[in-house]
């Protein structure tokens, strides 16, 4: 075994190449390219050296724009630069993709491609990104597989600086990205033999330099612009020569040989694709197993080199004996000929039959396959290569859908394989929170290292963050493996949860007498009866061979928790024979020794003791002749749910959305919102359990629900008479409304088990002070039950919002959630707060959602939380993208103030038809409580019935916009990221710019969504990625910045802290007639605390200080009073004993300790500087201008 | 004037150690502490069920959430070099016993025998010149019985003296129904010396949160009479040297516990209170208590009042009691 075997993914591999062949890194986190920056920055912080001895400098921008100017910077003063991408990211590199190429500038973009945001945002693999670069003079070379990721790196490399072409060098988003598989290490001389100090000495001669200046980036004028654009034409001209020679020499340094165009196939191929990326490898697979099995007369041209584009090579590789041609092309470009490596093709083709290089044209068709990481199969491939033996075959087609809108689709067969029975295909279905990714990683390392055996690893993950579920794709094999898709025909299968089979068809995709791993409470004896039918079925069909382990058993006897990774991995390895059994413990115990050495010896003796463990409790189940159950798997959707639900989203939740035809899609990206309340997840064992006779009915508990599980209503005593016998119901303990019964429901199955409502609970139980009014209970014997409770408890009339008092929790707890069981974490720190929005406003409110968590967790498919009150209305939402969500919410704004002033004047005109005395009302009407709002609404409804009847244009025009005459609520929401960094340009100018625009910044101090990294909120001396060391300077105070402007709301809350203060912000904002800022704290999993403790946390951050509670209103100054409200009191614990309970900040202690004692000492300095501000502007004497508060 | 002593077979310019507490946390506050006249520095306790606690706390929360969701497949940059377990510990030993002159006594609660024996060891070569064994117990299982209890303080001593050539010591609380006989099995057993006695937190409750207040009282001089009884009970009767723990806030309670019969005084509320400095004046106060009582060194005074020397040795057992008994009835006229 070679010394220089690794087992990597495709980002850590061009992190790796990058990271020796440069020396300064500007990047910006954008999923799935992330992971390359945080492995540079990594290595940075832990000393390692570029080829060059010296350790690269790597930063973090506030925007791709930001890293894209930085690297032209850097470049432009001559350092060898890099950056990371991918997608929107990408884009916004554009203008300094053309600066850079334009100037001629050596450096390598690495991107692992994904699809662009278009009817929906898609964080996966396709070419749409990189295909928005190819007219900015940047080479584009492409890479199909992790090893290629690593060779072409370097190889692009070497050719930038030579060619002096930028180049980007892209690989699939996450199937080549995130795709885990053993690859051959470059080493330092193989690195060193490609490139050329000379080539880096001329670039460093080619930078700025006061000692002899020249000047770059001037003004031209159309004397001499065109000509100045054109001098470039020799060095493109030159580039694919030089990549050439670069790859030739790369096949003397390393060994692999690869061309600019490489063909494989039949030389006397009749049929060829062309194809690039990982689907190539997919192709080339499925051609070899054409050719070897049938004789077929097929090929496939990878494409390596896309920019420039040489036809020359092109022709060179295609077999002169291609009649027929298909380009496949991972993008869409809606209106065009055709995609763009199709029209390339089809151009080199008819210009080399023009010049007579070329006998006869051949058939050319192309084809998009692919998109957002659609499963590219061998399937596929042989029907591209079928519809080739058609006399016309089908040109602009679609292939891996079904298109029965625009009948583009090719036909496959999905059965068709071409996997070698001698490759273990195992898949794991499991729980983010049980670890079984990171035990797969793990086992991959084990036999890809330690083996000869090929390995590869892909996972899959779903949309939700709480209780999320991960499906593992491991193939091993002693040949080498070209599978870039997932797996459908497994020899393995384990199920790490049972509750999974009544979930998920999984055994469809096992192979006769494949092995089934199943972890279950139940026992050897007693399992067989729990499994649903259809599983009992499908096992003694296909004769499996059923393992069975209580994994949480063992787990919980050997101190592991609710963490069964090792456990089941053992499992795995002493059942699946991939290598002999003892051989392989031996090998699970070094690899946990390595994994978890740094971590503690109580880590590794736990992990030891769990392998041990495991084999006494791993039984083989006889399998019964005869399927016994009497259950099955249960529907997806209750069925009741709305059609649309039943035919579309069920279908994605019971993840058969990859066969939803065309016309299933809404075209326009719209989707109906309230989908949440169909999908029953049932996640958490333990869920809350209401205690009427101990509540004192506060209401904090159905406040702080992160999930809107806790409900609470007030209901007239005979409405329980068709109650269910266990719905529980007390007294309402106020006196305004004496009589009416109270009941807090729990909608167990959407819960998350997060505990923060117990934890909120203020009420003991006298004889028990560790029970609550609200306690932790296990679910299932209360299921059923619960299930009818809340059914009842739904159709109970909800509150006359204009009745209630909604600055008070005690009242607001009878407002309607419009925003329910999201898919964010358990214990979520942010989604409470959206929760607010939506009960106080939402039945009115246009929300514009930054990307981020907040629009993964509010808008991402297959249910979405946002919902309706019984009359139909709710918040209407929209992300945009991730930068501009201040000024998309803006554009909201200016929509609402033009459509009411053009519909006042038409009611004007038309006052006549439809009545004086309502035009005036509407006209006059103020809409400053629920109550005048619904007054409002209601004249508007009338004015729509009267419009209705009145035939004139004009009153067509008024009933079309006529809601804007009812108050409307902008809200602009997202989170630091975008406040703070990327899209703070754009909150500052909507600030500033006076119109009525909320903003709510759910504010976690650090990148959530992509993974932890720093934000300019993240507080100093927290560790965050990009801060590895802990964040030496201060959180950028935004509050302060946007009071400056002296016209702008801005309140400070931390819900845990004072709820009432928060609540009273949130409607302060919204009623003030300008611009609003709120920047609510938000605890978070990145802070690395334990959630339950999330509103403590936030308590604790007030009472140190370091999150100052107040409000600023504007309207106040008008009144000639101080604007500035603190609303917190002086702090009274030190910034360590909040700090420390946090790993974001712990971490540094035990990393760097000094340096943490200095951060942190530092950060009490900030926070005692920041009450010092706080105190005096509070103090600050009525009608004193802001510059002096 | 001569103040030095000898403690577990070192000898120590003057009988005042700092006691095993957060004051050791660093070797900055470990220097000043000898600058200020510390004869040898006991560490705080490393407690080996808090480090297995720590380990878990920190890896569940790296964990969290992790290898779940796509975007973010991790919350935390992987920090290469990062110190759990007893790594802090033994370096900040390491780095105390290279910056000072004076003994670097280790302190160590454990809860498994290989613990205690794997920690001791780690201790002893990381560069203490000391163990004291924080043996923290609160048999709580009404099936325990004393003797079984007695038998686990003499494994974990015998255990650890197998492990380490350093001495060690023992910290030992008084809640033994023989303690004199459970002190002479400690000696017997290979104890270095006694350190008399582990103050046991004491919980409180929080009546407003209705839950169990974590907070600590720090010994007052009133304290001392307990552990001063001891010691002057066993001085001169067990081989171990005896360090006094408890209520040592001035050179008064420090004499006392000499002239009872410690061989080192060990304090951690005055410094806490009064700061590190406060050393010095003890030191000073010590020694001028000397010179005015005409003693030319430590040694010459320590043990006279014990109970093995002084005029009245009844006066440390149950017939004290009851002249108190008489003379407070007397004092308040109650006879």
């Amino acid at each position: 075994m070679s010394k220089n075997i690794t087992i990597i993914d495709g980002n850590e591999a061009a992190a790796y190449v990058a990271h020796k062949t440069n020396e300064v890194c500007a990047i910006y986190p954008i999923t799935p390219s992330s992971n390359m920056g945080e492995w540079a920055d990594q290595w940075s912080s832990e000393g390692r050296t570029n080829l060059w001895g010296t350790v690269p400098l790597v930063a973090e921008l506030q925007s791709e724009g930001g890293a894209s100017g930085a690297v032209h910077g850097a470049l432009q003063t001559g350092a060898l630069t890099t950056t990371f991408t991918a997608s929107q990211g990408l884009l916004l590199m554009i203008p300094n993709m053309y600066k850079i190429a334009g100037e001629l500038t050596s450096t390598v973009f690495h991107v692992s491609a994904r699809s662009l945001a278009c009817q929906a945002l898609s964080i996966f693999g396709d070419h749409s990104d990189v295909m928005a670069t190819r007219q900015t003079g940047f080479a584009l070379l492409a890479s199909s597989s992790v090893q290629e990721v690593m060779d072409m790196a370097l190889i692009a490399q070497a050719a930038t600086l030579e060619s002096r072409v930028p180049f980007v060098h892209f690989f699939d988003g996450f199937r080549t990205s995130h795709e885990v598989n053993k690859v051959e290490l470059l080493d330092d001389d193989q690195i060193k033999a490609m490139m050329d100090d000379k080539l880096i000495i001329a670039h460093r001669a080619r930078a700025l330099n006061p000692e002899r200046p020249v000047m770059r980036g001037t003004a031209q004028n159309p004397d001499v612009y065109f000509q100045g654009r054109e001098t470039v034409n020799p060095f493109y001209a030159a580039a694919p020569g030089i990549v050439q020679k670069a790859m030739d020499r790369f096949a003397k340094v390393a060994g692999r040989a690869y061309h600019l165009f490489d063909y494989v196939g039949a030389p006397d191929a009749e049929r060829v694709l062309v194809i690039m990326g990982s689907g190539a490898e997919t192709a080339l697979d499925t051609v070899n197993y054409l050719r070897k099995n049938g004789g077929d007369k097929v090929g496939v041209v990878i494409v390596r080199l896309y920019r420039p584009f040489s036809a020359a090579h092109l022709l060179a590789a295609l077999p002169k004996t291609a009649k027929a041609i298909a380009v496949l092309d991972r993008t869409k470009e809606p209106g065009s000929a055709g995609e763009p490596l199709y029209q390339d093709v089809v151009t080199a083709l008819a210009e080399a039959l023009g010049a007579g290089s070329l006998a006869a044209m051949p058939k050319v068709v192309g084809g998009r396959y692919g998109l957002s990481s659609k499963e590219f199969t061998p399937g596929m491939v042989k029907a591209v290569l079928d519809e080739l033996k058609k006399t016309q075959p089908k040109n602009h087609f679609t292939v891996g859908i079904t298109d029965d809108v625009a009948k583009t689709s090719l036909d496959y067969d999905p059965a068709f394989s071409t996997e070698s029975d001698k490759t273990v295909r195992a898949m794991f279905f499991g729980l983010g929170a049980d670890g079984t990714v990171g035990a797969n990683k793990n086992s991959i390392k084990i036999i890809g290292e330690e083996t000869d055996m090929d390995a590869q690893g892909y996972f899959v993950y779903d949309s939700k963050k709480a209780g999320s579920r991960t499906v593992s794709h491991l193939r091993f094999g002693s040949e080498p493996i070209h599978a870039p898709y997932l797996i459908s025909a497994a020899n393995f299968i384990a199920c790490h949860q049972a509750i999974f089979l009544e979930q998920v068809d999984m055994l469809k995709y096992a192979v006769p007498g494949a092995t089934f791993l199943l972890n279950s409470p139940h026992g050897k004896d007693e399992v067989w009866n729990t499994l649903p039918r259809k599983v009992q079925q499908q096992i003694i069909d296909k004769k499996l061979k059923l393992y069975v382990i209580d994994g949480y058993k063992v787990a919980r006897d050997t101190g592991m928790g609710s963490r069964v990774n090792t456990i089941m991995q053992t499992c795995f390895f002493a059942i699946s024979g991939v290598l002999p059994r003892e051989e392989a413990i031996a090998k699970i115990k070094e690899s946990i020794k390595k994994t978890y050495g740094k971590k503690g010896e109580e880590i590794v003796r736990k992990n030891y003791e769990a392998v041990d463990q495991t084999l006494a409790h791993l039984y083989e189940i006889q399998v019964p002749a005869q399927a016994t159950s009497a259950h099955d798997m249960p529907p997806v959707v209750a069925a009741e749910a709305p059609e649309f639900v039943r035919h579309v989203t069920a279908e994605i939740m019971a993840g058969r959305g990859d066969d939803l035809p065309v016309s299933a899609m809404p075209a326009d990206g719209t989707w109906p919102t309230g989908t949440t309340k169909w999908e029953k997840r049932n996640i958490s064992l333990a869920v809350p359990a209401w205690e009427p006779d101990l509540c004192i009915q506060c209401g904090n508990c159905s406040l702080v629900c992160p999930h809107a599980c806790v409900r609470s209503k007030l209901y007239d005593p005979a409405q329980l008479a068709k109650a269910p016998a266990s719905f529980k119901s007390v007294e309402w303990k106020s006196k305004e409304q004496p009589g009416r019964r109270y009941t807090v429901q729990v909608t167990v199955e959407d819960c998350t088990g997060c505990g923060l409502c117990v934890d909120v609970c203020p009420k003991k139980d006298k004889a028990n002070p560790a029970k609550r009014a609200i306690n932790m209970t296990e679910k299932a014997p209360i299921l059923e039950a619960e299930r009818a409770n809340w059914k009842f408890f739904d159709s109970l009339p909800d509150a006359d919002r204009g009745a209630l008092d909604l600055g008070s929790i005690k009242d607001f707890q009878f407002t309607l959630p419009l925003f329910e069981f999201s898919g964010a974490c358990a214990g979520c720190g942010e989604t409470p707060y959206v929760t607010i929005l939506s009960r106080l406003f939402g039945e009115r409110a246009l929300i514009a959602n930054a990307t981020g968590c907040s629009s993964i967790y509010g808008g991402n498919l297959p249910t979405t939380p946002w919902t309706v009150n019984k009359e139909g209305r709710g918040p209407a939402w929209s992300n945009s993208l991730f930068e501009d969500n201040a000024e998309f919410g803006f554009g909201f704004r200016l929509t609402l103030d033009k459509h009411r002033e053009y519909a006042l004047e038409l009611l004007q005109k038309l006052a006549g038809d439809v009545g004086a005395d309502l035009a005036g009302a509407i006209a006059a009407a103020t809409q400053h409580n629920e109550q005048e709002i619904g007054a409002q609404r209601e004249r508007v409804a009338r004015l729509k019935q009267k419009l209705a009847g009145v035939k004139k244009p004009e009153a067509a025009h008024l009933l079309a916009i006529a809601d804007a005459l009812v108050k409307r609520s902008v809200w602009v929401v997202g989170g630091d990221g975008w406040a703070y960094d990327i899209g703070y340009g754009g909150l500052d100018h909507v600030l500033a710019c006076g119109r009525n625009v909320n903003a709510l910044v759910l504010d976690t101090e650090v990148y959530s969504n992509t993974g932890g990294q720093c934000s300019k909120s993240t507080p100093r001396g927290a560790v965050a990625k990009f801060a590895a060391g802990g964040k030496p300077g201060s959180k950028k105070d935004l509050a302060m910045m946007a009071i400056s402007y002296g016209n702008v709301y801005v309140a400070r809350v931390a819900l845990g802290a004072n709820p009432r203060q928060a609540l009273k912000a949130f409607i302060e904002a919204e009623a003030y007639e300008g611009p609003s800022l709120i920047l609510a704290y938000s605890h978070c999993i990145a802070h690395g605390i334990d959630m339950i403790n999330g509103l403590k946390q936030q308590k604790l951050a007030v009472d140190c200080g370091h999150w100052p509670l107040y409000r600023f209103n504007p309207d106040l100054a008008a009144k000639g009073q101080n604007p500035f409200c603190l609303d917190s009191k002086k702090p009274s614990v030190p910034l360590k004993d909040y700090a420390y309970n946090e790993i974001r900040f712990k971490m540094l202690t035990r990393s760097k300790p000094e340096e943490a004692k200095r951060l942190i000492e530092l950060g009490q300095e900030d926070v005692n500087e920041r009450w010092r501000i706080v105190e005096r502007m509070a103090a600050a004497p009525a009608g004193a201008p802001v510059e002096q508060l | 004037m001569d103040l030095s002593t000898t403690y577990m077979g070192m000898s120590l310019k003057n009988p005042l150690v700092p006691s095993a507490a957060p004051v050791s946390e660093s070797v900055d506050k470990i220097r000043q502490m000898e600058d200020a006249g510390a004869a040898a520095v006991v560490m705080f306790s490393i407690f080996e069920e808090q480090v297995r606690q720590e380990e878990q706390l920190i890896d569940d929360r790296l964990a969290a959430g992790t290898e779940s969701f796509a975007e973010s497949l991790s919350y935390f940059p992987a920090v290469g070099d990062y110190h759990v377990g007893p790594d802090a510990y033994l370096e900040l030993i390491r780095k105390a016993a290279d910056a000072t002159d004076i003994p670097i006594i280790g302190s160590l609660n454990g809860v498994s025998h290989e613990g205690w024996i794997s920690y001791a060891r780690r201790i002893q070569e990381a560069g203490a010149k000391g163990l004291e064994l924080n043996v923290y117990y609160i048999p709580t299982d009404p099936k325990l019985t004393g003797a079984a209890v007695e038998q686990e303080y003499l494994d974990i001593l015998k255990a650890v003296k197998s492990a380490v050539t350093i001495p060690v010591a023992l910290k030992i609380g008084p809640y033994f129904s023989s303690l004199a006989n459970m002190a002479h099995q400690f000696d017997q057993a290979g104890a270095d010396a006694l350190v008399l006695f582990n103050r046991f937190y004491q919980p409180d409750l929080d009546l407003e949160n209705m839950t169990v207040a974590s907070t600590l009282n720090l010994s007052t001089p009133e304290d001392i009479r307990l552990p001063l009884r001891w010691i002057a009970i066993l001085h001169g009767r067990i081989k171990a040297s005896l360090a006094a723990t408890t209520g040592v806030h001035g050179a008064r309670e420090a004499v006392k516990y000499l002239l009872a019969g410690a061989d080192v005084v060990m304090t951690t509320a005055a410094l806490l209170k009064k700061g590190l400095r406060h050393l010095t004046t003890l030191v000073e106060d010590l020694d001028n208590w000397l010179e005015e009582n005409e003693y030319e060194s430590v040694r010459q005074m320590k043990g006279i009042l014990s109970q093995k020397t002084v005029a009245d040795p009844a006066a440390f057992e149950r017939a004290n009691y009851i002249k108190i008994l008489e003379k407070y009835k007397t004092e308040y006229r109650m006879v």
